[in-house]
């Protein structure tokens, strides 16, 4: 039992090197002084002073943001009513919905870009109104299926009891059944959020020239060579992600509640 | 509730689907089922068996199931250690396994790159230690690497999900009624964690089949895959009804594999609410 314990730590010890050591040369090479990629050319922290000057960079980021915002915002308000009138759809439509819904899910990122590429040439010019339009389609469905589990385990007696009561119907659906289904509406905000922000291939084929977001940015660059500007700015944005997380899960309660633990 | 009125509430979005995703799909199978001049042609669907364009299809799905299967044998075994681990919160594991998703993904991927190219970072470590030095840079293996690394996370987190909430009860009865470890194993995590590893297979199998960026970027545009090919059609050659025809072919196959092991979308879902 013991010797299967320190294997299973060397294990667990080995996948965090593989998945952490890409990301432990983008954060070193974002304090190297030398533009060479492998070779150490000392501290420095130029490259973060030289990210803020970048207005590509700057602007990239940027759009990133609001794209990201934005079409998780359309997507949760759309998701949201639409997972509503779903689930209150007798058994073949109900299915017939999941189906369509499942369609941006299971469909290869590529197939998606471009079928939506065919279409928006046709009434749109490219640029951030079809990316926004692109990232809402992608978005929804993972909405959708995180708020339906919600309403399977919605009590709807208390919306009853609300109505026989003589709440309105609107006011007993924002009372009551709205406050159950917001956590499964905000964990599909969050969804929402990272898979936009995560995307380069859907946007790189509806974005058209002149719009770029941090992902099509640093594929263009490819060629050219990655500003080390970049190492800087994903580091930042690695650690904040990081302390956001960490401040989400701390043991609050656990802090809170020692001293209840001590005196029993 | 009145049934009838809330059903109504789904209206916008039927709107959209109907505008952003059965339009679009009914665009790309046209365009794929035309030719250049706009002549009817099953040529572009069926181009994927075309001796030019079979190596690709023969590539792609090779090294997508090679990297899901090595993804399912990594994934696996950290999920039962870590079950059997004493760590209190798992959700920190969960969360530390998680957490490279958030940094970009071409970018982690060319970190991989600076990694494993011939005069990269461990060869120049192998060099100082004296050892021999890895050749893999620009070879199917090393795709395979960049792929398992970045779709790792998408078989962690339903396999995970599925095995941590096995209840201890199950394990504890099977292992009252006689059973060792390796019995526990097989007679019960496994046949639990199967809709787990079936996501798990989708998740992985699905990018890894169309993905063009990591084969650009580790196969140094020497190896091509199907994304690499459609994505070319597009931007390249300009064939846009030879693009959607590969497309299109692509996508029934990524459905049959998807019919075969997708199951649970919901689970795919629910692996990201940690």
């Amino acid at each position: 039992m013991k010797k299967s314990r320190v294997f299973g730590r060397i294990y667990i010890a080995l996948l965090m090197i593989f998945l952490y050591a890409p990301i432990a040369v983008l954060v070193m090479l974002s304090f190297n002084d030398s533009r060479s990629r492998v070779v150490w050319g000392g501290f420095t922290l130029k490259w973060y002073v030289a990210l803020f000057r970048s207005h590509a960079i700057t602007e990239a980021l940027w759009t990133t943001f609001t794209l990201a915002v934005l079409s998780s915002i359309i997507a949760c308000a759309l998701g949201l009513l639409g997972a509503i009138g779903i689930f209150s759809m007798r058994r073949k439509n109900y299915r017939l919905m999941l189906f369509f819904t499942n369609i941006p899910l299971v469909n290869a990122d590529i197939v998606t870009g471009i079928a939506l590429l065919l279409w928006f040439v046709r009434f749109l010019p490219l640029g951030f109104t079809s990316v926004l339009l692109a990232h809402v389609t992608f978005n929804i469905p993972y909405v959708i299926l995180c708020i339906l589990p919600k309403l399977r385990d919605m009590d709807m007696q208390q919306y009853e009891a609300a109505l026989d009561l003589g709440a309105s119907g609107t006011y007993a659906f924002i009372r009551i059944l709205i406050p159950q289904i917001l956590p499964g509406v905000l964990s599909g905000f969050l969804m929402a959020l990272t898979l936009s922000m995560d995307d380069f291939v859907i946007t790189y084929f509806t974005k058209g020239a002149g719009v770029n977001t941090l992902s099509t940015l640093i594929y263009g660059e490819i060629r050219k060579g990655i500003k080390p500007e970049l190492y800087s700015l994903s580091t930042l944005l690695f650690l904040i992600v990081l302390i956001l997380l960490i401040l989400v899960n701390l043991p609050y309660d656990r802090l809170f509640s020692k001293n209840k633990l001590e005196t029993r | 509730m009145n049934r009838s009125r809330t059903r109504l509430l789904a209206i916008p979005y039927i709107i959209w689907i109907a505008g952003f995703t059965v339009i679009p799909l009914i665009f790309i199978i046209a365009k794929a089922m035309t030719d250049q001049g706009g002549a009817f042609t099953v040529g572009n669907l069926f181009a994927i068996f075309s001796p030019i364009h079979r190596k690709a299809l023969i590539m792609s799905l090779s090294l997508a199931a090679v990297s899901t299967v090595i993804c399912i044998l990594i994934a696996y075994p950290a999920a039962i250690i870590l079950r059997e681990s004493h760590i209190k919160k798992k959700s920190i594991i969960l969360f530390i396994l998680i957490l490279p998703m958030w940094m970009n993904f071409i970018l982690r991927i060319l970190a991989m790159q600076m990694l494993i190219s011939n005069n990269g970072i461990i060869n120049h470590i192998l060099e100082v230690l004296s050892l021999p030095q890895i050749k893999i840079i620009n070879t199917p293996q090393a795709i395979v690497l960049g792929m398992v690394y970045d779709y790792l996370p998408y078989m962690l987190l339903p396999v995970l999900n599925s095995i941590l909430s096995i209840p201890q009860d199950v394990i504890e009865a099977a292992q009252d009624l006689g059973s060792d470890r390796l019995h526990v194993i097989t007679h019960i995590i496994l046949p639990l964690s199967l809709g787990g590893v079936g996501s798990g297979i989708t998740m992985v199998f699905v990018p890894s089949m169309t993905e063009f960026v990591i084969a650009n970027i580790l196969g140094g545009g020497k190896i091509l895959l199907l994304g690499n090919i459609i994505e070319q059609e597009f931007t390249v050659s300009m064939n846009w009804n030879l693009g959607s025809g590969l497309s299109v072919s692509l996508m029934a196959f990524v459905l049959i594999t998807t019919l075969i092991f997708g199951r649970g979308n919901e689970e795919r879902a629910g692996g990201f609410s940690l």
